[in-house]
């Protein structure tokens, strides 16, 4: 399968017709300049799908850049714990949260030094109640610490910089996720694709909200 | 010495709206035309991010230093741009966006295209605050009329009082989260039409229909929607009439002897000289508050308190948009129907100021925009879902992977953007000590909301409220307090800054005359925002436009008489 084809919501436009074929439609609509600008959509959307599969080929291990290998290997459990794999999409570590969050912290430099004390926070708390980093810690251990924090309207005040820091950390996870080839997939989102019209939402869109367009 | 350039029947500063806009209409009358424009050249048949998606970028679309809006955002610039400084006066609170690329704001705005009605020109006469205009809706409707037709503009014939209608394409469908919103309005007596963009839906002037990615902000590839880049000014250099330079950072207006301008003195943004743009017209659409600031810098013996000001209003009256918003949850939208809902790139609804203020405890109207749905899931995606109504609170694992599924498109907003009354307290002028990193004086802004404007706000705030609670949602946030401004937006926040070189009916109390022509200097001219008298409960661009093709009108004739 060609790696366009495995693009979601690129590869099928709301009516299942694969996205190169609107593309093609659209160019043939009877107006040379449409033709024209056509061609460019089209060049744009090869580029992109050209360096996702050149990305997708790199086999090599990820270096990271900012995070240490210990803080590197917390932020991948973390994240996970977050956005674990289910029936549906993969979990956070296999939607690449980890590379984009340490890509993150290079192009937002204000982003280090909450993460890194967030980090380190984690694990002083496991060590203090379990003598253990939190990666070493049994799933329940790690349970345990993160039921206290994972709620901020019910966290005790003791715990407010572990609440404050894992409440940015599960934006961030979640931004990187969702946003993620993976995450776009599992959301379902049909969108991001030229149409030759616009007829409105479907039926069953309608449906749900009790409205029509008559 | 500054190498010696050819001469230009007219000079214009500034590449968006207005800029763009007299340079059409000056290059088809036989003009011949020199462009200044402060930032880099922009293509977005080339250059823009349409279509791409955020896994397409390390950033998934965050903003970056010069993208504030995101990275797929096609316009560079932003509240603060390198290098060039402004300062505030203490307690002043304003925000200066800026835009340095080709095309200005159009590579930004939201499209809303929206005419001033017929009470908008003579507000003093209706309720005795602010100023007149020195013109009607019927000397600028033809105009408006044209615009329409050369640069494409969808709506539909609603026959509502001081909302006039156009010369529309047929407007796309409401979204589904859209008619929810249209049947609460209905039931709430607001006026709920569908919006005016100027996205085409069908073919005009060469130029494709709209294909609905709902992307306009990353600038169309195929120029279905307004960027003055693509629409006029490439059109008008195919009369071989448009000289357009680009990273040219305007200083000042030269004149001579008999205070007559004579050219522009620029900064070339590549080399660091300082250049001198020889021409007979000189047009400002450097948008108001930059062309007020180069106004001011341009002093001399015959015009020493700046250029165009004797009557020493150059900077003052400034105004913007007021605004606020507020977003809802509606559990209704929760688990969504998977659709393509991204339509154009904007609201498909809009909702129109529909009261009579003379009900109410505040003298000008607001409308109100929508946003929601199901766009692109991008950096910032489900932030904060410890905070939604009726969530878990935030928590990790499998329940909240689900949470997050059941969320999305679930919020709605809406924004208020009401008509604020020019005031003393409200205006810029130079600083008297800091420079920007050409040597070009900068701009001080002072700034004051009055009253008017926050009980205005507050009847937002409520509206929004019930309207999210009349769909069966939940307002997100507490009502903001009396003490913060009832979450009034800062000044500028908008991004409607207008005045600052009014038009007026005389040179005592104004800049420029009804054509938009400095009382003080008869061959120079302001076509941005600049000349605005009062804001409007609507948009400005498409009365920037229509009053600048109406000035481009004016300086062809008054070129053909001899007089300028």
């Amino acid at each position: 399968m060609r790696e366009a084809d495995q693009q979601p919501g690129r590869s099928t436009s709301g009516t299942g017709v694969a996205r190169r074929d609107v593309l093609r439609i659209l160019a043939a609509a009877p107006l040379a300049v449409f033709a024209i600008a056509c061609e460019d959509v089209d060049r744009a959307a090869q580029h992109a799908s050209d360096s996702l599969a050149q990305a997708a080929k790199d086999g090599v291990p990820y270096v990271p850049q900012f995070y240490t290998a210990t803080e590197f290997a917390l932020a991948r459990v973390l994240a996970d714990r977050i956005l674990p794999a289910d029936e549906r999409s993969g979990s956070a570590s296999d939607a690449g949260v980890p590379e984009f969050l340490d890509f993150l912290m290079t192009a937002y430099p204000d982003m280090q030094e909450p993460m890194r004390k967030g980090l380190a926070w984690m694990d002083d708390a496991t060590q203090s109640r379990f003598q253990k980093t939190f990666v070493a810690c049994s799933p329940e251990e790690q349970s345990a610490l993160l039921d206290e924090i994972a709620y901020p309207k019910r966290a005790a005040d003791k715990v407010k910089d572990g609440v404050t820091f894992f409440s940015r950390f599960r934006d961030l996870t979640a931004s990187g996720f969702w946003s993620s080839r993976i995450g776009v997939k599992d959301l379902q989102y049909l969108g991001n694709v030229p149409q030759t019209s616009w007829t409105g939402c479907p039926p069953e869109a309608l449906a749900k909200l009790g409205v029509s367009y008559t | 010495m500054p190498q010696r350039q050819p001469s230009y029947d007219v000079c214009i500063v500034g590449s968006g709206a207005g800029g763009a806009m007299t340079a059409h209409a000056l290059t088809q009358a036989g003009a011949n035309v020199i462009m200044l424009e402060a930032g880099a050249w922009w293509d977005n048949t080339k250059d823009s991010a349409m279509l791409k998606f955020p896994y397409d970028s390390p950033r998934r679309g965050a903003s970056t230093t010069e993208r504030p809006f995101g990275e797929f955002d096609a316009c560079i610039g932003g509240w603060q741009v390198e290098g060039e400084p402004y300062t505030k006066a203490d307690g002043t609170k304003f925000d200066w966006w800026r835009a340095r690329m080709l095309g200005g704001r159009t590579n930004h705005w939201g499209r809303i295209s929206l005419r001033f009605g017929p009470d908008d020109f003579r507000r003093k006469s209706l309720d005795g605050l602010g100023d007149d205009w020195p013109i009607t809706y019927n000397d600028i409707a033809p105009y408006y009329d044209q615009v329409d037709q050369l640069i494409g503009i969808f709506g539909s014939k609603e026959n509502l009082p001081n909302h006039p209608d156009g010369v529309f394409h047929e407007a796309p469908r409401p979204r589904c989260y859209e008619l929810h919103v249209k049947r609460a309005a209905d039931k709430m007596g607001i006026w709920c039409i569908p919006a005016r963009l100027s996205v085409i839906t069908q073919p005009l002037n060469g130029r494709a229909p709209c294909h609905y990615c709902g992307q306009c902000n990353r600038g169309c590839m195929t120029n279905s929607n307004f960027s003055s880049p693509n629409v006029l000014l490439f059109p008008a250099q195919k009369t071989g009439r448009l000289t357009i330079t680009v990273n040219a950072m305007a200083r000042e207006v030269a004149t001579d002897a008999q205070g007559l301008a004579t050219g522009v003195h620029y900064i070339d943004k590549a080399t660091g000289k300082d250049e001198f743009v020889a021409a007979k017209v000189v047009v400002l659409a450097a948008s108001a508050c930059e062309s007020a600031r180069i106004l001011l810098n341009s002093r001399s013996a015959r015009h020493p308190q700046g250029l165009a000001n004797s009557s020493g209003v150059v900077g003052k009256y400034l105004t913007d948009t007021t605004g606020t918003d507020v977003a809802g949850f509606v559990p209704q939208l929760m688990d969504h129907v998977p659709h393509n809902c991204d339509g154009v790139g904007g609201g498909h609804i809009y909702m129109p100021w529909w009261l009579d203020n003379k009900k109410l405890d505040f003298p000008r109207g607001y409308h109100i925009e929508v946003w929601g749905g199901l766009g692109v899931p991008s950096y910032g995606f489900g932030g904060g879902i410890q905070g939604m109504p009726q969530s878990r609170g935030g928590g990790y694992g499998k329940a909240l992977k689900d949470e997050y599924r059941r969320y999305y498109g679930s919020t709605i907003g809406f924004s208020g953007r009401g008509e604020q009354i020019p005031n003393a307290d409200s205006y810029c002028e130079l600083d008297p000590t800091v420079k920007d990193r050409y040597g070009i004086p900068v701009l001080r802004f002072h700034w004051k909301w009055r009253d008017d404007e926050y009980r205005q706000v507050r009847h937002m705030q409520e509206t929004f409220r019930a309207l999210i609670r009349e769909m069966g949602g939940e307002p997100m946030g507490d009502m903001p307090s009396k003490e913060r401004g009832y979450g009034i937006a800062n000044g500028g926040a908008i991004i409607h800054e207008l005045g600052c070189v009014r038009m007026g009916a005389t040179a005592r109390d104004s800049a420029l005359n009804a054509h938009c022509q400095a009382w003080d200097c008869k061959n120079l001219f302001v076509t941005d925002g600049g000349s605005f008298v009062s804001q409007a409960d609507k948009n400005p661009t498409w009365t920037i436009l229509a009053l600048a093709w109406r000035t481009a009108d004016y300086i062809t004739q008054q070129r053909k008489a001899g007089a300028i």
